[in-house]
């Protein structure tokens, strides 16, 4: 789903796979429903598989950033020289 | 239930309502265009919101008052299934970064309004066109009427619009009023409408979750006791399956139905048309993927408010009606005053998606339906007067709905919407990363999709009811319980790939590709990209 061809485009260089890499670690996360279907440990009374999920919401976020930032970085490196 | 009208809650209601309603008139002149009159400006808001604007407006388009009555519902009703919206809303980021921004900028350059706009452009296919296009109107419908189910569930519970003995019109009555003026404003304001009382709405929600998530759990003594009860009430057995009613975590039969449910969602959301005219009236590209980064702050706040379903048990909230467990929580728990703020977010919530959906539903029409089909020289302004009335007569439709059949009609239909839709990503998601797909393989793949998945639909009984009793059944071959509108995207995807293999052995004809590969990636600023397209583009593009 996350190897887009933007990314593939081209060559692969590291930072894309980290992009990739970043945008595709939600799904396995999530789609691997029983890595979190128990119960401890609990977090103030909410059971794991509460917490774990919303905490998941949290850890998406930032991979999502973190493909961003880099992201702009190599459109910024692909552009250099050229000028807009 | 408590007897008569809550006054001071409905108070703040009405209050907050007459504030939106003056905002959705008085939007028609924020950031108003020269040429009001076309789809643009009407349909996309100009394509100028920011990221702000764009995080609001997206963010009021996808979660919904029914989202936020319906995710707690199903967990007061089954527990942990129900919190599949959690990982489901989590893997719409990643894919919205992906494709979406490809989505915008050949939308930009083309001046497409819709997503069957693009997949005529892209395919040169009327027909692959027209299919994407009433499959958006038809899963958009239902949509908007349970917009409307969610302003009547907070109506009962404020004790207006309830009751037995007053006739129907009494009965119907605030939400025609309701309805009225959502209609009025849509009319005349456009897309500007919405995304100015989201704002109101988002803040109102974000104010009554962050309340509700303190204060109920300390009124209910702490999580561990709200779980606790939550966990002895599920386990009771449901005399009407003989099995018990639910479970605080799923067990091991069920994890493929969560997995699935959450992964089909994620691909079916993007494909409404309301979500993607948010993203189209954004800015620019970059507004796209940075409010990837930020939307999910939308879904914590899914996530809290599905805790508010095991709230419910533990407080003791008994209806028969699911849909009015929260609100009642809310009615139980809260001082009226605001109890009446709540009822007020979740009546505001149902109105912005309501409006975007019928803009979209309506702009669908007349793009793919009124200029390709019946008057393919219908000026700009023509475009807009047509787009105006058909999102009004969306709107009536979905009222007629409401008001004459019964709740779990609209319910289950708005399940086949959702696996209906995914029948279109093929089409749209394929097409923008690669032009391999034959489009007649599209069409067929698609029309294979929609049948498997209204028929296997149609087959799933619940205690109930005889068909469309859920959305999930056996996968074939595989054995485990699966979300239906998944397997029949597979199904899809499998009978595209094999007959563009057959077609082009065959030579037939591919039809035209009015894009070019750099169409896919241009930002706004870029040479060719315009910031704000002339009016006359829009319209006159083909």
């Amino acid at each position: 789903m996350s190897q887009a061809p933007e990314v593939s485009r081209g060559t692969v260089t590291p930072t894309r796979v980290v992009i990739a890499l970043c945008l595709f670690a939600p799904f396995v996360a999530m789609l691997w429903v029983g890595s979190y279907t128990k119960e401890d440990p609990a977090f103030i009374g909410i059971p794991f598989f509460y917490w774990y999920q919303m905490a998941w919401v949290v850890i998406s976020t930032v991979l999502t950033m973190v493909a961003y930032k880099l992201w702009q970085r190599d459109q910024r490196a692909r552009k250099g020289g050229a000028g807009k | 239930m408590k007897d008569g009208v809550n006054g001071v809650a409905l108070a703040v209601f009405i209050l907050f309502f007459v504030v939106v309603t003056v905002m959705g008139f008085l939007a028609s002149r924020w950031r108003r265009a020269e040429n009001e009159q076309t789809l643009d400006e009407w349909g996309l808001g100009g394509r100028s919101f920011g990221t702000w604007i764009t995080w609001f407006l997206i963010g009021g388009d996808l979660y919904t008052a029914y989202t936020f009555v319906a995710v707690p519902a199903a967990i007061y009703a089954a527990g942990a299934s129900g919190f599949y919206a959690v990982p489901y809303t989590i893997l719409i980021y990643p894919m919205m970064f992906v494709f979406l921004p490809r989505l915008w900028s050949v939308s930009h350059k083309h001046g497409y309004v819709t997503t069957s706009d693009f997949v005529r452009g892209r395919f040169g296919s009327k027909g692959l066109s027209l299919a994407v296009a009433v499959t958006g109107i038809l899963a958009t419908m239902p949509y908007i009427a349970l917009q409307l189910v969610g302003i009547q569930a907070v109506l009962d519970v404020m004790g207006v619009g309830g009751g037995e003995n007053t006739n129907w019109f009494v009965k119907d009555l605030p939400l025609l009023i309701a309805f009225g003026v959502l209609a009025a404003y849509t009319y005349s304001s456009g897309l500007r409408a919405p995304a100015l009382i989201a704002f109101v709405k988002d803040t109102l929600i974000y104010i009554v979750i962050a309340v509700a998530i303190i204060y109920i759990p300390i009124k209910l003594g702490g999580f561990d006791d709200i779980f606790a009860e939550a966990s002895a009430a599920l386990s009771q057995t449901n005399p009407a399956t003989g099995a018990p009613r639910g479970a605080v975590v799923p067990g091991e039969a069920s994890q493929w139905t969560y997995a699935t449910l959450a992964l089909g969602s994620a691909l079916a959301l993007f494909m409404y048309p309301h979500s993607v005219t948010a993203v189209l009236s954004s800015r620019s590209r970059d507004v796209i993927r940075r409010n990837s980064t930020i939307l999910p702050l939308y879904s914590l706040m899914l996530g809290l408010l599905g805790l508010l379903g095991f709230m419910a048990i533990a407080a003791g909230i008994r209806v028969d009606n699911g849909q009015l467990a929260i609100p009642q929580l809310f009615e139980n728990m809260f001082p009226d005053w605001f109890a009446g703020v709540a009822f007020a977010a979740i009546g505001i919530g149902a109105l912005v998606p309501a409006a975007i959906m019928s803009i979209a539903a309506a702009n669908l029409f007349t793009r793919n339906i009124y200029k390709d089909f019946i008057k393919p020289d219908a000026t700009p302004a023509q475009e807009t007067k047509v787009s105006k009335l058909v999102s009004l007569l969306v709107k009536v439709g979905a009222l007629v709905f409401v008001l004459t059949m019964d709740n779990t009609a609209a319910i289950n239909f708005q399940l086949l919407g959702g696996l209906w839709i995914l029948q279109t990503f093929p089409a749209l998601v394929g097409g923008l990363f690669t032009r391999w797909f034959h489009r007649w393989a599209l069409l067929t793949g698609w029309a294979v999709g929609m049948i498997y998945g209204t028929v296997a639909a149609y087959g799933v009984a619940s205690p109930t009811q005889n068909h469309f009793g859920g959305s999930s059944r056996e996968i074939p071959g595989i054995g485990e319980i699966g979300y239906i509108g998944l397997t029949a995207f597979v199904l899809n995807l499998a009978v595209t790939v094999a007959l563009t293999f057959v077609l082009k052995a065959m030579k037939a004809p591919e039809g035209i590709d009015e894009t070019s590969p750099e169409d896919y990636t241009g930002e706004a600023g870029d040479p060719g990209v315009k910031t704000e397209l002339p009016p006359a583009t829009a319209g006159a593009a083909h």
